[in-house]
């Protein structure tokens, strides 16, 4: 009997034990973001399931891409090694749970700024990393020239992105009726519009595009109609609350854009360590005071440059030139040279 | 002996306090009500602070704004302008069509199947246990993406549809067939065959009683077939038979005209069906072996024809072992149907999902999914006890 008794104690006693450590786990989350993964050294960032250019693993499971790059750059200028990340790809569904309940830390999952997301869904915004405008895909036999055209169209859309909602909208200003078929899974979304299951795939122009060339079977079968029905300003996403946090991936995005447009690349990062220019040294910590002033290591942009290059070789690396979608920089070039790309002066 | 024992009464008599195992009992009871509580009360405390912090709005405000998202298909009215709210009553009108037609169809298919398993017939037998075997042990959501992956990648486009029948078409889009126009003769046979019906059960009684009375049968199924069917086909051919179908057309994009089942929908009903057929044909055999072998020869002394025996006697005594466990696989075919999320039908989660998405309240979202699979759970439990409590043996 006793030895019951004292069993069942043990038994109360550990569960009271792990209520508490709960409750500690819990109170370790309410400090700062930067601690926490410092202290785990390596932090988690929720990336798409899967979108050429953007987000993509490859045979082994490793992730590439835009918005990895960023992840990666992030990184860098914590932790000097751009290889601290978890990535988590999250569908346009969920990645909004799993930021506000802390399962990742960054969200560079494609994800459009708008200002519901960013108050009353409790997050902040980094500054755009990309520039981009929703479109239509069509297959070409359909013979449709613009999207005033889709009239009593059926078509595929993920849930919980802008685009849905931008749909909705565009349908309703020009008094035109659609049927939206709306599946969680990049995968089967695409692979039910290239089966023929829907007329027109709508999504991000650039994403419709990356997945013509990553996922057709015959991309010239497909067109990416024209008209562009909204702004999506693309940036990454950080909860809202923890000021310093949200300072390090803004600025660390700054940086990238400020390189390319300072001529630091991740070729002569180490020559322009030696370079006179007051701004060059202030940013590659030669003259130190920003990296402590983000609670970083002097060294942090020159880190990610070294890491992942400037902001324009992020881009052709995985969206560009060099890249299978060859996209042109548009907007997404430097303000000097007719983009929408300014730095905000680091200094 | 004795000594045991006196020492044990005057332990009862004045036992310390954490001696005495009521007490005791009650105490911890006491204690692991207040942890649970306590643990409670730690998580929505958490929440409560982090939801603060991170400045997300809370409470169930956002179901009276515009949900301003398109829904694939409704039963109700629904456009982009509606609010939340309505979005998700579309959601829950869907999950209640699916899971009912669900819960009939499995029924049937159930039964017939677990009177084929009891066959006398080899062949009738074993494909029926092939049926079980195959598709009790596969994964729903598998089948899910089978099915859908058939009727959705398999099907040709609108304008190479399958016409199957004349003027039913199969393709990518759903399975697209004619519906009457309506006309004002239907609604005389609609009321016709009501007429029928209450005529039908009205007979049933009369002969029942008339066999008690006097020995004689009456050929009930006969009479009450005709009175069902041959009512309002009677009014239906004295309106002169007023068959015009609104035939669907190719036009545009996609057919119009006709009615049309979506290749999500078809696919997540058949998949549900198929899948808990399996288990009430299981239910259904077991409840009719649990019926003594005895019975039947004693129904079959009585000179009862086989179909007799069944409906007479065996059934009856059955029901009350398979409708316990029916209402499981309801429950379970109600609660399964939000697997809708994984092939696109607009069901309660997927509606709910998008909406949590929208808004970015999670926390409110998965409440009313909760609230409404709930109340949709202890409702079909609550309707198949009152069934159970009719069939059940009535003790004499």
């Amino acid at each position: 009997m006793h030895k019951i008794i004292v069993r069942r104690c043990a038994g109360l006693v550990t569960a009271l034990a792990m209520v508490g450590a709960i409750a500690a786990a819990n109170s370790a989350l309410a400090g700062a973001t930067l601690d926490k993964v410092k202290q785990a050294g390596g932090f988690s960032c929720g990336v798409p399931t899967g979108i050429p250019g953007f987000a993509q693993p490859n045979d082994k499971g490793v992730y590439s891409g835009f918005d990895v790059d960023i992840c990666k750059a992030v990184s860098a200028a914590i932790f000097g090694d751009p290889g601290k990340v978890k990535y988590v790809p999250l569908t346009a569904v969920q990645r909004f749970t799993a930021l506000q309940s802390g399962e990742v830390d960054i969200l560079s999952n494609n994800t459009t700024w708008t200002l519901t997301r960013d108050t009353e869904l409790g997050f902040n915004f980094a500054p755009v990393v990309f520039y981009d405008g929703q479109g239509f895909m069509v297959p070409k036999k359909l013979g449709v020239k613009s999207a005033k055209e889709l009239n009593g169209a059926t078509i595929c859309v993920a849930p919980g992105t802008t685009s849905e909602l931008n749909l909705a909208d565009y349908f309703r200003a020009n008094k035109m009726d659609y049927k939206p078929v709306v599946i969680e899974k990049v995968d089967e979304i695409y692979a039910a519009f290239f089966a023929g299951r829907c007329d027109v795939m709508t999504g991000d122009a650039t994403g419709l595009a990356a997945q013509r060339i990553g996922r057709a079977t015959h991309p010239d079968d497909y067109v990416v109609l024209p008209e562009r029905i909204s702004k999506e300003p693309l940036a990454p996403v950080v909860r809202h609350g923890d000021e310093q946090w949200n300072d390090i991936v803004t600025w660390g995005v700054y940086a990238l854009i400020q390189a390319e447009e300072s001529g630091i690349t991740q070729a002569n990062v180490d020559d322009k360590l030696k370079s006179e220019d007051p701004g060059i040294k202030r940013m590659l910590g030669v003259t130190p005071g920003l990296g402590k002033a983000l609670g970083l290591d002097e060294r942090w942009a020159y880190n990610e440059i070294k890491a992942v290059g400037n902001y324009g070789e992020i881009f052709e690396r995985s969206l560009g030139e060099g890249s299978p979608l060859n996209l042109a920089r548009g907007l997404n070039n430097l303000w000097t040279k007719g983009g929408l790309l300014y730095a905000i002066p680091l200094r | 002996m004795t000594t045991d024992e006196a020492t044990l009464t005057s332990a009862r008599a004045r036992p310390a306090l954490w001696r005495d195992a009521k007490i005791r009992g009650i105490a911890y009871q006491v204690v692991f009500v207040a942890a649970v509580a306590g643990f409670i009360a730690l998580i929505v405390h958490n929440a409560i602070a982090n939801i603060g912090r991170q400045n997300i709005a809370t409470g169930f405000g956002f179901l009276h704004r515009e949900a301003a998202f398109g829904i694939g298909e409704s039963l109700i009215e629904y456009s982009p302008a509606d609010t939340y709210a309505r979005a998700l009553l579309v959601g829950l009108t869907n999950t209640l069509h699916v899971a009912a037609l669900g819960i009939v169809l499995a029924t049937i298919l159930g039964t017939l199947m677990g009177l084929a398993r009891l066959s006398s017939n080899w062949l009738v037998a074993k494909l029926a246990r092939v049926y079980v075997e195959i598709f009790r042990n596969i994964p729903l959501a598998l089948q899910l993406f089978f099915w859908w992956g058939l009727l959705d990648k398999m099907a040709p486009g609108p304008r190479q549809a399958w016409q199957i029948l004349p003027d039913v078409f199969v393709s990518n889009r759903g399975i697209i067939y004619p519906v009457p126009l309506s006309n004002p003769a239907y609604k005389w046979v609609v009321a016709a065959l009501g007429i029928g019906v209450v005529a039908a059960i009205g007979l049933h009684r009369w002969a029942k009683r008339c066999q008690a009375a006097t020995g004689r049968q009456f050929p009930t199924g006969w009479v009450a077939l005709a009175l069902i069917i041959g009512l309002p086909a009677a009014v239906f051919l004295g309106f002169g038979a007023p068959a015009r179908l609104d035939v669907p057309v190719l036009k545009g994009f996609n057919f119009s005209g006709g009615d049309a089942v979506s290749p999500e929908f078809a696919a997540l009903l058949i998949g549900l069906v198929v899948y808990t057929g399996t288990f009430i044909c299981e239910i259904v055999r077991a409840g009719i072996l649990a019926v003594n072998w005895g019975q039947s020869e004693a129904a079959m002394a009585l000179g009862l024809r086989s179909s007799q025996r069944m409906r007479l006697v065996v059934l009856p005594q059955a029901l009350r072992v398979i409708v316990p466990p029916l209402t499981s696989q309801y429950l379970g075919l109600t609660k399964a149907s939000s697997l809708a999320v994984i092939i696109g039908f607009p069901d309660l989660v997927s509606v709910a999902n998008t909406t949590m998405n929208q808004t970015g309240q999670a926390i409110e979202g998965i409440t009313v999914i909760m609230a409404v699979y709930l109340s949709l759970s202890l409702a079909i439990s609550l309707a198949m006890n009152v069934y159970n409590r009719a069939v059940a043996l009535v003790e004499r």
